[in-house]
């Protein structure tokens, strides 16, 4: 079905509105077709707020979330602000997929508060390439700041969600001012000819997207460039990737 | 002293006059063992010990030399900083702290400083200046911090001799049975005040914290400051950020006259009732600029209590750095690399220069040795870690023993149990053995570690390792930890 002119004109009403105090509407895209049609621009918007949380076990760990996060970061330019108050990120990994060491300072936080607002600071800076905080509780009030300070300066925010309690992740299902809301599980790696492990698989959830709508997507993990990939089963087409994979529970 | 400087193990007096006679002013360790003591006749002193070396007291060198030791506690630590004759220097660090990582890390480095410089000194951190006096001379800990409010508590069981009193006085408490603070509290004023007068009681409120008792702080001799003095003392927050502004502005005018930038900033507040307050703050690189630094000494500004009305403010740098003119940007085409250092000292300022780095490869094969911290705007070390084998987004801090079925020597497990949850190991990778850094201990001169990598029938993956070989035991005790999650 077509979309009826009035709507489409409204439409470009709100965007209008919605990006009157915004210096930049430049997007990141993924590089991937199946990801960057389902969001507005073609591409994650750079001066916004992002959120990602781990599935299953990643609630807690946020191993899948940071790498992810990572990432993105890394087809960035410019330093990166890592906020956390954990510090259990193991750097090599962030090397791994493509975020250099020396492009990343890391803000030791003694609580989320000072999270918050190490976050905010960075984000209104805008001479970093990207800031990532690793938060538990994401108000409304703070996720709209953040967002704010995020559309004034240009700068990419990411928020990975990272609870203490399996419980606690219930919250991620309430209202906030992000851009978009990713949830990152952990899927059964790339199967191999040989015995061992292959490249990671993800089960991508985009949960929430501003002017756009939810999706899900399977995608490999990022390479040494930050880039994510389909897999080869899924690239020929669903019929194809219909046998020999079983389906991952959570 | 040049060539006529004593051997270093030979024990060392320093004599002068009381009264009439020339006796022994102070001893060094040697001579302490060698049993030689402050208050012993000098002719006593060389007839019991036959090599020692005497030496004249220079009581007004080492007036000086303490002087100088209160400058550099003033560069290095807080605002208010000052000697406190004959053998101490007494240091306001409320404000100041957050600086060097916290008060107990500020002890521990200051320590270590002066030890680096042969000289032994003991800190105590407490509520009032007496307490802490007290608490560094008797409190038998090189460094000790006293929670907030503790520090009362804390005074009660030392002995009197504590209480900066003369030697009389303390002979006399003694007389009378008082060996501690505690009793010395405890016991109604006026019967001792009629006794010992005034000063004992002054002591005691002094210690207790119940009366105040300023710090007169050592300025830099050529520092550059700024004051200004108010006809009706200012209270409120908007008024003090105000003067603050002014006060930057005038600094940053002088700064570049003289062409430097300051990299460390002092604002102290003179209170209506003589007491000083202070803020500190540092910066990554040299700054004149004075929105930064107004930012900067304003974000802090809420620690200040102003009280009946602050009289006095006073800008001083305590340490400035050349300043000149720097070419940003070296070619027409190139983007101009974005200024961080302001966001640092924001940043710093707020959670401590401690808490922000980046991170850099050190060349081990052990994970938790892989890595270490340098300053976040250090210059690009270009070097990152070797990417053969993958590597866990999280390391657990300390690896956590799991519960494993694996065949032994090289197979990895087929289930395990971490956290109470048990999983069956669907693949795996490994082993990639790791051996032990003979060099740093000789505990690792055999040990190994054999990491695989491995995933559940979910699709969740870990690190796991095997401390030994699977074989011999003195690689290791053969049992399993995790180590790190993958994502």
């Amino acid at each position: 079905m077509r979309p009826s002119p009035v709507l489409s004109s409204l439409r470009a009403r709100v965007r209008q509105i919605e990006s009157a105090g915004r210096r930049t509407a430049a997007v990141l895209p993924f590089g991937l077709d199946a990801i960057d049609s389902r969001l507005p621009g073609g591409g994650l918007v750079l001066g916004a707020l992002h959120e990602v949380a781990g599935g299953g076990d990643g609630v807690l760990d946020g191993a899948a979330a940071a790498l992810f996060a990572a990432g993105i970061a890394a087809r960035t330019r410019g330093q990166i602000l890592w906020c956390v108050t954990r510090p259990d990120l193991f750097a090599p990994a962030l090397a791994q997929a493509g975020l250099a060491p020396d492009r990343v300072i890391y803000v030791e936080a003694g609580d989320e508060p000072s999270l918050l607002a190490c976050f905010e600071e960075g984000l209104r800076h805008g001479g970093l390439g990207g800031v990532v905080a690793e938060v538990a509780r994401l108000p409304m009030t703070a996720s709209r700041r953040l967002q704010l300070a995020a559309e004034g300066s240009g700068t990419l925010g990411l928020a990975i969600r990272r609870w203490r309690r399996m419980d606690a992740a219930a919250e991620f299902g309430q209202p906030g001012a992000a851009m978009t809301r990713w949830r990152v599980g952990a899927l059964p790696a790339a199967p191999l000819p040989v015995p061992g492990v292959g490249r990671a698989r993800w089960r991508l959830e985009l949960l929430r997207c501003r002017a756009g709508e939810s999706a899900d997507f399977e995608v490999e993990a990022c390479d040494a460039q930050g880039c994510l990939a389909v897999p080869a089963a899924l690239a020929d087409g669903p019929a194809a990737a219909a046998d020999g994979r079983r389906r991952a529970a959570g | 002293m040049g060539a006529a400087a004593p051997p270093v193990d030979a024990p060392l007096v320093l004599i002068g006059r009381a009264g009439r006679r020339r006796v022994v002013l102070a001893v060094d360790a040697a001579a302490a063992r060698a049993g030689l003591r402050p208050g012993l006749p000098a002719a006593m002193a060389q007839a019991l010990v036959p090599g020692v070396a005497v030496h004249p007291a220079d009581p007004a060198a080492d007036a000086e030399a303490l002087d100088r030791l209160a400058l550099w506690a003033l560069q290095r630590y807080a605002p208010l900083a000052a000697a406190d004759p004959p053998d101490g220097l007494i240091i306001d660090m409320s404000g100041a702290a957050h600086l060097r990582g916290g008060e107990g890390a500020a002890l521990a480095d200051m320590i270590g400083r002066l030890a680096a410089c042969r000289i032994a000194a003991r800190a105590a951190l407490a509520d009032s200046r007496g307490a802490a006096h007290a608490l560094a001379r008797y409190g038998g800990r090189p460094a000790l911090v006293v929670a907030p409010g503790q520090s009362a508590a804390a005074l009660l069981a030392l002995p009197v001799a504590a209480l900066r009193l003369p030697e009389e006085m303390v002979e006399g408490l003694r007389g009378l049975g008082f060996a501690h603070i505690g009793e010395l509290a405890a016991s109604p004023r006026a019967p001792l005040v009629l006794r010992f007068g005034p000063d004992l009681g002054r002591r005691l409120d002094q210690a207790l914290g119940r009366r105040d008792e300023p710090i007169d702080p050592v300025r830099p001799p050529d520092g550059i400051e700024v004051r200004r003095a108010f006809a009706e003392p200012i209270t409120a927050a908007e008024a003090l950020a105000r003067q603050t502004g002014i006060l930057v502005a005038d600094l940053c005018a002088r700064l570049a006259a003289a062409g430097l930038g300051a990299r460390r900033l002092d604002l102290l507040f003179h209170r209506v009732d003589n007491r000083i307050q202070s803020i500190r703050i540092g910066t990554v690189r040299p700054v004149r600029d004075a929105r930064r630094l107004t930012r900067l000494l304003c974000d802090r500004l809420e620690t200040i209590d102003p009280d009946f009305g602050i009289e006095i403010m006073s800008l001083s740098v305590a340490l400035a750095e050349p300043l000149g003119p720097r070419q940003m940007v070296s070619a027409l085409a190139a983007e101009p690399e974005a200024d961080l250092s302001g966001l640092i000292d924001r940043l710093a300022n707020r959670i401590g220069a401690a808490r922000l780095y980046r991170l850099a490869p050190v060349a081990s094969d052990v994970p938790e040795r892989s890595l270490r911290r340098i300053a976040p705007l250090a210059p690009p070390t270009g070097e990152t870690w070797p990417g053969h084998w993958p590597r866990p987004s999280r390391l657990l801090a300390r690896p956590e023993p799991i519960a494993t079925v694996a065949l032994l020597p090289d197979h990895p497990p087929a289930r395990f149990t971490w956290r109470g949850v048990s999983r069956r190991v669907a693949r795996a990778d490994g082993p990639e053995r790791i051996f032990g850094e003979w060099w740093r201990r000789d505990a690792e001169l055999c040990a190994v570690r054999d990491y695989f990598r491995i995933e559940d029938e979910a699709g969740e993956r870990f690190w796991i390792y095997r401390a030994g070989d699977g074989e011999d035991a003195a690689t290791g005790s053969q049992r399993w930890f995790l180590h790190g999650i993958f994502g």
